[in-house]
């Protein structure tokens, strides 16, 4: 017959859990490699696929062979396969995606000087998201059947089922064509847009912190005129995105017996919805916000598009046209590493914060 | 009519057919109660229709162009949706993109699921390293961004139709195999599974014969589901030029070349868009209805 022991709760947490623990994170970083190198050969073989040369691509047709030979020794292509895979991981990691035939610069600084654009808007789109998209969601929960529930189902299914580029275009149609409430295309007017070169530092590359910045406020009014339609645009998927889980999250909470002994007692029903339900489902949303951030990297190429917006998505699209094969494979990489690191710092973000999960 | 109602209600029923019949009757009862799904059913049923007797539907030429008729408001000239920048009639061209539509959607939905399916099933049958390899490989289809990837595919295969499809169902099969694995590792172990195998089956006939036909359901709600999304991805690959060529008419090409007359004769863009919405609520709403109907864990929500 042994005696249980009362567990320690002074002593510190126990080896075994901080080696646990440990033993987590180094799998997801292993995961996250994993993830990385299979994602470098894809475009790898993508690239290689092509049925452009790249030599020619470089030196032009009219090259001798011998300079042929040359740039083909110098690009690496007369190595064995898998040695050419190794280099461009090494290459990779180095930050070195290869340099774009369009513009004659590294693909990587293209990227960074292009990615502030996409971020900004997709930054803004996605507080268009939350700020609808969680009360609706909390409201239709609260009384699922009514009108309020039949109405955020029906903007959420028209979401799904809209094509964004389609839905920007008649946002501009509407908005800027016919009643002029919004800027154009583009990220400022033509007038601004000199000015912008000339006047504006170069801090961030997001334009409304640029300006901010600068003391520009003509231009920064300006700016938010030709942001809100794109950003809105993007925010309405975001938004049917994260009202459609909010609903079911909330639903399912408030089933919950301390939802009914909070009722019980007394409390009021908006302090029950509000401030008990509400945050516990915080902890699942955030996983999905993260999700539906990392959507909109995707919506952004054919939103970019419409709006003639300078950003990542413009930039592959751009290059997709001219065959700048290391453009879109170097885009395509930075987009998938986003995409992958949000998704993995949805998963550890969620584990910190709800202790049930194992 | 109510001998055929009774026999497909009979509670004993005297053969195999006559019970799954039954079944099928009382998963269409449950599904007419819904009328989102019913609007879904219609909106995919006249798709069908019209794609089917598109010379019939459309009153002019999806291709011929007329000059002299070109970028004609709607309800003028016999033309119910106006005419575009070549004179062709608007109306018409989405009936002729119907049939567009909807070979890539049959395409990718005959191509990916299969292929998802099979990468799941042997996966979870097989496990061990098996599994850990083919997981990890669809983990890093799942990693990128859809269009995105379909994007380069296509930079690489060349602009297309045949090639947006390619694209389209090797940037899709992963979820598919996600299901697949998850439903085969739940009957893995179950006895019916093991009585095969002592009758001397072997995994492939047990795969093909016996595990799959238990992923077939969730699999087809997964298909009806992800099918507004195929219409999207298509649509925005012909958007940007990168789907089907002129000069066939496919509904995201059309928006595209709307574009530059957005502002004066806003019809040529907005028309096919509202055939796109159309198109991909139908399916929405079907696929909805499909999974309250065929799943029964999610039919009380």
């Amino acid at each position: 017959m042994t005696r249980m022991t009362a567990p320690d709760i002074s002593s510190p947490r126990p080896p075994s859990q901080i080696a646990r623990r440990f033993k987590r994170v180094a799998s997801v970083v292993l995961a996250l490699f994993a993830t990385f190198l299979g994602l470098l050969l894809v475009t790898f073989i993508i690239g290689r696929v092509v049925p452009i040369d790249p030599v020619l691509a470089v030196i032009g047709e009219r090259a001798s062979q011998a300079q042929y030979e040359a740039a083909r020794e110098a690009l690496g292509l007369d190595k064995p396969m898998w040695q050419q895979f190794g280099i461009y991981v090494w290459n990779a990691l180095q930050g070195d995606l290869g340099q774009s035939l369009l513009t004659r610069r590294p693909v990587a600084e293209d990227i960074a000087r292009v990615f502030p654009a996409t971020l900004e808007l997709a930054t803004i789109a996605t507080i268009f998201g939350i700020l609808a998209g969680i009360p609706a969601g909390v409201l239709a929960a609260t009384r699922p059947g009514s009108w309020i529930d039949q109405l955020v189902r029906l903007i959420g299914l028209m979401g799904y089922s809209m094509p964004v580029f389609w839905l920007g275009l008649m946002g501009l149609l509407l908005f800027y064509g016919m009643l002029g409430w919004v800027g154009g295309p583009g990220r400022l007017d033509a007038v601004h847009e000199m000015m912008f070169e000339l006047e504006v530092r170069r801090v961030t590359g997001m334009i409304l912190i640029d300006t901010a910045l600068a003391g520009q406020w003509e231009m920064f009014r300006n700016a938010v005129s030709h942001i809100i339609l794109p950003a809105g645009v993007l925010g309405y998927y975001s938004m049917a995105y994260i009202s459609r889980m909010t609903r079911s999250f909330m639903m399912n909470e408030l089933s919950q017996e301390y939802i009914t002994t909070a009722r019980v007692k007394g409390m009021p029903e908006w302090r029950v919805v509000w401030v008990h339900a509400l945050k516990n489902v915080m902890v699942p949303l955030i996983t999905v916000i993260a999700l539906s951030y990392a959507n909109l990297l995707e919506g952004s190429v054919l939103t970019e598009t419409v709006f003639a917006w300078p950003g990542l998505g413009l930039y592959i699209t751009n290059a997709l046209f001219s065959a700048d094969m290391p453009a879109v494979l170097g885009g395509t990489v930075v987009v998938g590493l986003v995409f992958v690191g949000l998704n993995m710092f949805s998963d550890v973000l969620y584990r910190l914060v709800d202790p049930r999960a194992k | 009519m109510t001998t055929l109602t009774e026999w497909l209600r009979d509670p004993s029923p005297s053969s195999r057919a006559q019970a799954r019949l039954g079944q099928l009757w009382l998963g269409w009862l449950r599904f007419r109660r819904n009328p989102m799904a019913m609007l879904g059913a219609t909106i995919v049923v006249l798709l069908l229709l019209m794609a089917a007797f598109a010379p019939w539907v459309a009153p002019y030429d999806p291709i011929t162009q007329n000059l002299a008729e070109r970028l004609k408001p709607p309800m003028t000239g016999g033309h119910l949706m106006g005419t575009d920048e070549f004179g062709r009639d608007i109306f018409s061209r989405i009936v002729w993109g119907s049939r567009v539509t909807l070979y890539i959607v049959v395409l990718v939905a005959v191509t990916a699921p299969v292929f998802g399916m099979l990468i799941g099933t042997v996966a979870g049958y097989a496990g061990g390293w098996v599994d850990q390899v083919l997981m990890r490989i669809t983990d890093i289809f799942l990693a990128f961004p859809k269009l995105i990837l379909a994007l380069a595919l296509v930079a690489v295969l060349g602009p297309g139709i045949e090639n947006a499809v390619l694209a389209i169902a090797l940037t899709s099969w992963p979820p598919y195999a996600r299901v697949a694995r998850a439903e085969t590792l739940t009957v893995r172990n179950s006895d019916y599974i093991a009585a095969v195998q002592l009758q001397g089956a072997g995994p492939v006939r047990i795969i093909l014969g016996h595990v799959m036909p238990m992923c077939l359901s969730s699999v087809i709600i997964r298909v009806t589901l992800d099918m507004a999304g195929v219409i999207l991805t298509a649509a925005g690959l012909g958007f940007l030029g990168l789907g089907a060529q002129p000069p066939m008419a496919e509904w995201g090409m059309m928006i595209s070349s709307g574009r530059k007359f957005l502002f004066e004769q806003w019809w040529v863009a907005t028309m096919p868009g509202l055939a796109i919405f159309i198109v991909s609520l139908g399916f929405n709403l079907l696929g909805d209805g499909l999974r309250d109907v065929l799943d029964p864990r999610s039919a009380g929500k």
